[in-house]
C-alpha cells in the first residue's frame, strides 16, 4: 500500500484519522496491526479489504488497486479471496451456524454448500451445533462459527479484527489456537488487529499505529 | 447466476425466524379483501351473461308504454318469432273480499322466446319448466300472494272486472326483476288474451308493453339494423347483449363500491406492511452488511431481498385468494336472495385483481424500505452505526400513498367516482390526524393529572407520538365505517321517520277513471273517512324545450335521461298546492282558464336548464301542445302527498284522456276500507308507501350487511396495523421492560401499565372513530338529507368500549412475551 491517507469531516473541522501509511504484506505472512484505542486500527483494516475507501493513497491486492475497481470490483473481489473474523462475530442472527457458514458458497452457487460447510463445522469443533441459532451458542462457539464461515470459500487472505475482544482469556486463546491452526493448514495470509500484546507476539510481523501513523515495524 | 434458489431459502429462514408474519398477514389480507368481492361480482356478471337471452325472454326487445307503430313488426323476417307482454301493477282481490297490490304481466301464447317459465303446483313443492304462459282463464301467482290474499291454488283471483282461477305458482321467469315496483309487489301472469275483460288498460293508464323477437343470429342482427331508426323516443330496443342495463349498471356500482371499501382495507394493509418491511429491513442491515463483506455485490443484496418479497407476495396471493374464495361464499349469503339466480363458478379474473393488487402494495409500501439497503455500506460490520435507517417520516409512506390511488382509479368504474373517492379518503384521513393529533396533545397536558399506574402507559404513548397517530388513524377508520354503518345509519333512518308527520299518506290510489272520482269521493264520506283529494293527470312526453328538440343523449345525468325517456304526468290546478312555494315568476289567477302556461318544479328545471318564460313542447298522445314556463315551484317531496313537476290551469290538458291519482293515510293494519274500495273500484291500484318503503330498506339492508361484511376486513387490518406497529416498538419495549425489572418493578406493575397504554390507545382511536362517524353522519344529513340530525352519546360509548376493549385485548396480546423475557439476557445482549 502506499501513500494511504483517510480523513472525515467532523464537528471541529476535518480529522485525520491516517496519514502516510506505507507498508507491504507479503502472502502467507501473518501481520498484527496494533496500537491504542483510537489509533486507527480499525479504519487501517477495514480500507486494507476494500469495506471502506480511502481519500488518498493506493492499496494494491495481487497487483491490482483495488480503489480502481468500483465497489462490485472489491465486491468480487472479496468473495474470491478474502475472508473476515470480527469482534462481534457478525453471525446472522436468524439463520442456524450451519446456514451462517453456508452463506459465502451460497453467494457464489456452490450446490455442495451443506456439505462443505458441515465439514468445516466438524473442523472447529461445532458439528453438534449444527442447528443452533447464534444466540443460543457461547460466545467462543459463535466466534468459531465466524471462524469456520471466513475458511469456509478458502480465501487467499484473511482479515480479523480483535477476534477475541469479546471473549474471556481462556475461550480468546483457545480461539486464537483455532484460527492460528487453520492459517497454516491453509497457508492463508492473515491481518489481523488487536491492543492484545500475546496474540500479537503469535504473529510473524508488528505493524504498530500511533495517532494515525505507521510508528514502527517488529 | 441465479438467485431463485438462495432467496427462497432465505425467505424460509426468515419465516421461520417469524420476521415476515405480520407483512404476509397484511398480503393476505389484502388479497383476500379484493379477490372476495373480486369473486362474488365475477359470478354475477356471468350469470347475467350466460342467462342474457333467458333474462330478456327472447333476442330482441323492445319496450314503449304505447302498442308499437305497426311499421316495425311488419320489417320482421317471416322466419323469425314474436311474442308481446304488457306489464303494469294493479290490485288482486280474493273472493273473501280482501286485497293486494300486484305486478300484473300478460303474456302472448308465444312467450318466452327464450327461457321457460318454472311453475309449480304447490307452495314449496317441486317446480317445472313450462313453455308458453297460462291458459285464458287461469293465472300463475308467486306464492306471496297465497299469504297476502289468504288464498290456495286453484281458488279464484279476482283481476279488475274479470275473476281468474290460479292455476299455477310462479317459480321463475324470465323478466324476472325489472323495477322497484316489479320487485316489491308479487307477480301475476295471465294470458294477452285475457287483458281486455280485466278492464284494467284504459287510454291513460301507465302500463309497459314489450315486443319481443327471437331469430338467428344473422336475422336478429338484420332487424336491429332496421328497426333502430324507426324507434319513436320511448320506444325502446335491447338486444340479449345490452340486456338488463338496469342490472348490469347495477352490478357495475356494486362492484366498483365493494371494491372501494376493500381498497380501504388494502390501504390499512399497505400501513401494516411498510411498518413490518422497515422493521425486517432494519434487523437485516447487519446481515447485509456482512453479505456485503462475504463478497455479494450490492446489487445482488438487494435484489435478494426483492426476490424474497416477491416470493412472499406471490404465496400470500395464493393463499390470500383462496381465502377470498371462502369469504365470497359470506357475500353470497348476504346478497344471494337479492338476485334470484344461481351463480356460476367465477371466472380466473379476480385472482389476477388480488395479484396486482399485492404487488402494487409490495411496490409501493416495501420498495421504500427495501431501496434504503442501497445505503448500508460494508464497513457497517466495523461501524455499526453506518447506514443506520432514519425514523420514518410521511414521506415514506408517499409511494404507498400513490400505490393506493393507482388502485383506486382502477377499481372504480369511473375516473370521476375515484377522484371522488379519493378526495373523500384523503379528507377523511386528515380530519382523522387532525383528531388524534388533538386527543393526544390533550393527554400530554392532562398527563400529570393522572393516577401514578396509568402515568408510565400514557407516558408511552405520548413518546411515540408519530407511531400512536398512525395506529388511530388506522383503527379510527375501521371502526368509524362500522360505526357508521351500524349505529350512525340507524340514527339517520329514526331521524327520517321521526320527520314524517304520523298521518303522513302512506297509501297512493292510482288509475282512478274520470268518470270515477265522483264516485270515489261518495265512497270515503259514505265509510265516514276525510275525503282524500283528487288530482288529474295526463302523460305527455316532453319534446321541445325553448325551441330545441330534446334530445335524451344530450343530457349527462342519468336521472335527466331517464326522466324524458318516460311520459311525464302533467297536471292542472286553479290553486296552488299549500305544501309548494313559488320560488319564480307568479302562479296563475283565480278564473285564468286555459292560457297555455305551466309551472315547473325547480329541481327539474335545474336538471334540464328549463327557465321562466321558456316554451316547452309536450307530445300528449300524438298532439303537440306548446306551454309557456311562468313559475317554479319547490315541492316537499318528503311529506308523502301526490306533487307534479309540470301543472297548467286548467283548461289546458284537459282535453285528453286522464286518469286520477290520491293520496291518503289509512292505518296501518286496517285492510277492510281498502279491499272494500278495491272490489268496489277494481281497476284502483292501491300503492301501499309503507311496503314499497319496506323493499327499499331491506334492499338497503342487505347492501349495507354487505359493505360491512367487507368492512371487517378493514379492521382486521387495522388491527394487523397496530401488531405491526406494536412489533416495531418490541425490541424497545423488551428492554424498557427488563431494566425497570432490575430496578425492582414487579410483573404485575408492568402489566398494568401496558393495559393502561393500550387502553388509553383503544379509548382514544374509539373516540376518533365516533367523531369522525358523526361528522359523517352529519354532513349526509344536512347536506344531502336535509334533516336535523345530533348524534347520540350512544354512539361515542359504543365507540370508546369496543375501541377499548378491542385495541386492549389485542396489545396486551403482543406485547406479553415482554414480561416473560428475563431481564438479565436482554440487558446483557445489549
Amino acid at each position: 500500500m502506499a501513500n494511504l491517507e483517510k480523513r472525515v469531516p467532523s464537528p471541529e473541522g476535518e480529522l485525520v484519522i491516517l496519514r502516510d501509511m506505507q507498508f507491504s504484506i507479503e502472502a502467507g505472512e501473518t501481520v498484527a496491526i496494533v496500537g491504542a484505542s483510537g489509533s486507527g486500527k480499525t479504519t487501517l483494516l477495514g480500507i486494507l479489504a476494500g469495506l471502506d475507501t480511502p481519500t488518498g493513497g493506493q492499496v494494491m491486492i495481487d497487483g491490482v488497486d483495488i480503489f480502481g475497481l468500483d465497489e462490485d470490483g472489491r465486491a468480487d473481489l472479496r468473495r474470491r479471496s478474502i475472508g473476515f473474523v470480527f469482534q462481534s462475530f457478525q453471525l446472522l442472527s436468524n439463520l442456524t451456524a450451519l446456514e451462517n457458514v453456508m452463506l459465502p458458497l451460497e453467494l457464489v452457487g456452490r450446490r455442495d454448500a451443506s456439505a462443505v460447510a458441515r465439514a468445516m463445522l466438524e473442523r472447529v469443533g461445532l458439528g453438534v451445533r449444527l442447528h443452533h441459532y447464534p444466540r443460543q451458542l457461547s460466545g467462543g462457539e459463535q466466534q468459531r462459527v465466524a471462524i469456520a464461515r471466513a475458511f469456509v470459500a478458502d480465501p487467499a487472505l484473511l482479515f480479523a479484527d480483535e477476534p477475541t475482544g469479546n471473549l474471556d482469556q481462556r475461550t480468546g486463546d483457545r480461539v486464537i489456537e483455532l484460527l492460528f491452526d487453520m492459517n497454516r493448514e491453509r497457508g492463508t495470509t492473515l491481518v489481523l488487529v488487536t491492543h492484545d500484546e500475546a496474540l500479537a507476539a503469535r504473529c510473524g510481523r508488528r505493524l504498530v499505529l500511533d495517532g494515525g501513523r505507521l510508528a514502527g515495524t517488529v | 447466476m441465479s438467485r431463485m434458489p438462495l432467496s427462497l431459502r432465505m425467505l424460509l429462514r426468515d419465516w421461520r425466524a417469524g420476521e415476515l408474519r405480520v407483512l404476509a398477514a397484511a398480503l393476505v389480507l389484502a388479497v383476500a379483501g379484493i379477490t372476495a368481492v373480486g369473486f362474488f361480482t365475477d359470478r354475477v356478471r356471468l350469470a347475467l351473461e350466460r342467462q342474457a337471452g333467458e333474462l330478456l325472454g327472447g333476442d330482441v326487445s323492445i319496450t314503449s308504454g304505447q302498442p308499437l307503430s305497426a311499421g316495425i313488426e311488419g320489417l320482421m323476417p317471416a322466419t323469425m318469432r314474436q311474442a308481446h307482454t304488457v306489464e303494469f301493477p294493479s290490485m288482486a282481490l280474493s273472493a273473501a273480499g280482501r286485497s293486494a297490490l300486484v305486478a300484473v304481466r300478460a303474456v302472448s301464447p308465444e312467450y318466452p322466446l327464450r327461457g321457460t317459465i318454472r311453475v309449480g303446483e304447490q307452495a314449496f313443492a317441486p317446480d317445472r319448466a313450462i313453455a308458453g304462459g297460462p291458459q285464458p282463464g287461469t293465472v300463475w301467482v308467486e306464492s306471496r300472494l297465497l299469504g297476502a290474499l289468504g288464498i290456495a291454488p286453484g281458488d279464484d283471483i279476482g283481476l279488475g272486472e274479470a275473476s281468474f282461477r290460479v292455476a299455477g305458482l310462479l317459480a321463475g321467469e324470465p323478466l324476472a326483476g325489472g323495477g322497484m315496483l316489479f320487485g316489491a309487489a308479487p307477480h301475476v301472469m295471465l294470458a294477452l288474451e285475457d287483458l281486455e275483460r280485466t278492464g284494467l288498460v284504459q287510454p291513460a293508464s301507465r302500463v309497459r308493453h314489450r315486443y319481443l323477437f327471437a331469430g338467428d343470429a344473422a336475422e336478429v342482427a338484420a332487424f336491429r339494423k332496421v328497426a333502430e331508426p324507426l324507434l319513436a323516443t320511448g320506444e325502446r330496443l335491447e338486444t340479449a347483449e345490452d340486456a338488463q342495463p338496469q342490472l348490469r349498471s347495477a352490478l357495475d356500482r356494486a362492484r366498483s363500491f365493494l371494491s372501494l371499501a376493500a381498497l380501504s382495507s388494502v390501504l390499512l394493509a399497505g400501513v401494516a406492511v411498510a411498518m413490518s418491511a422497515r422493521r425486517f429491513i432494519s434487523r437485516h442491515l447487519d446481515g447485509s452488511a456482512v453479505m456485503r463483506c462475504l463478497g455479494a455485490r450490492q446489487s445482488t443484496v438487494l435484489r435478494l431481498y426483492a426476490l424474497q418479497l416477491t416470493w412472499l407476495g406471490l404465496a400470500a396471493i395464493a393463499v390470500g385468494g383462496v381465502l377470498g374464495w371462502f369469504a365470497q361464499y359470506g357475500l353470497e349469503r348476504i346478497m344471494g336472495a337479492m338476485l334470484q339466480m344461481s351463480l356460476p363458478a367465477p371466472s380466473w379474473w379476480p385472482l389476477m385483481l388480488g395479484a396486482v393488487t399485492a404487488l402494487v402494495t409490495l411496490l409501493g409500501f416495501a420498495l421504500p424500505p427495501l431501496l434504503h439497503l442501497r445505503h448500508v455500506p460494508a464497513v457497517r460490520v466495523l461501524r455499526g452505526d453506518a447506514g443506520a435507517m432514519s425514523p420514518a417520516g410521511l414521506l415514506a409512506y408517499l409511494a404507498g400513498g400513490g400505490a393506493i390511488v393507482v388502485l383506486l382509479l382502477w377499481y372504480s368504474s369511473s375516473v370521476r367516482l375515484g377522484v371522488q373517492v379519493a378526495a373523500g379518503a384523503a379528507a377523511a384521513l386528515a380530519v382523522l390526524a387532525a383528531i388524534a393529533f388533538g386527543l393526544l396533545s390533550l393527554l400530554r397536558v392532562i398527563q400529570p393529572w393522572l393516577a401514578p399506574a396509568w402515568r408510565p402507559g400514557v407516558r408511552s404513548l405520548v413518546r411515540r407520538r408519530g407511531s400512536t397517530v398512525v395506529q388511530l388513524m388506522a383503527f379510527g377508520l375501521g371502526l368509524s365505517v362500522l360505526l357508521s354503518l351500524l349505529v350512525v345509519r340507524d340514527d339517520l333512518l329514526a331521524a327520517w321517520d321521526g320527520a314524517l308527520p304520523a298521518d303522513a299518506p302512506n297509501r297512493f290510489l292510482v288509475n282512478v277513471q274520470p268518470g270515477q272520482v265522483e264516485a270515489l269521493q261518495a265512497f270515503f264520506a259514505e265509510q265516514g273517512l276525510d275525503v282524500p283529494e283528487l288530482f288529474p293527470m295526463v302523460r305527455g312526453r316532453l319534446v321541445d324545450i325553448a325551441g330545441n328538440p330534446v334530445d335524451i343523449e344530450s343530457f349527462d345525468e342519468e336521472r335527466a335521461r331517464n326522466l324524458l325517456r318516460r311520459e311525464f304526468n302533467l297536471s292542472w290546478a286553479e290553486v296552488m298546492q299549500s305544501d309548494n312555494r313559488i320560488v319564480a315568476g307568479r302562479w296563475w289567477q283565480l278564473g285564468e282558464r286555459g292560457s297555455a302556461e305551466v309551472s315547473v318544479e325547480e329541481g327539474i328545471a335545474e336538471a334540464f336548464g328549463i327557465s321562466i318564460g321558456d316554451e316547452l313542447v309536450f307530445d300528449v298522445g300524438g298532439e303537440r301542445l306548446a306551454v309557456r314556463v311562468t313559475s317554479l315551484r319547490s315541492v316537499a317531496w318528503d311529506s308523502f302527498r301526490v306533487n307534479f313537476f309540470v301543472i297548467a290551469p286548467p283548461g289546458v290538458f284537459d282535453a285528453h284522456p286522464a286518469t286520477w291519482i290520491s293520496s291518503l293515510h289509512v292505518p296501518r293494519d286496517d285492510h277492510r276500507v281498502l279491499d272494500r274500495l278495491v272490489r268496489a273500484f277494481p281497476n284502483v291500484t292501491v300503492l301501499d308507501v309503507a311496503a314499497i318503503m319496506d323493499h327499499v330498506r331491506s334492499i338497503m339492508d342487505r347492501v349495507t350487511a354487505a359493505v360491512e361484511y367487507v368492512f371487517l376486513f378493514t379492521l382486521v387490518a387495522g388491527l394487523l396495523v397496530m401488531y405491526a406497529a406494536i412489533q416495531a416498538t418490541l425490541d424497545e419495549r423488551i428492554r424498557e421492560a427488563a431494566l425497570l425489572r432490575t430496578l425492582g418493578a414487579g410483573r404485575g406493575q408492568l402489566l398494568r401499565a401496558l393495559m393502561a397504554e393500550f387502553a388509553v390507545l383503544g379509548l382514544l382511536a374509539g373516540l376518533a372513530a365516533a367523531t369522525m362517524a358523526g361528522l359523517s353522519g352529519w354532513a349526509i344529513s344536512t347536506w344531502i338529507l336535509d334533516l336535523t340530525y345530533t348524534p347520540g352519546m350512544a354512539l361515542w360509548l359504543v365507540g370508546a368500549l369496543v375501541g377499548m376493549l378491542g385495541i386492549g385485548v389485542a396489545g396486551i396480546a403482543g406485547t406479553r412475551h415482554v414480561l416473560d423475557v428475563p431481564p438479565l439476557g436482554i440487558l446483557r445482549a445489549s
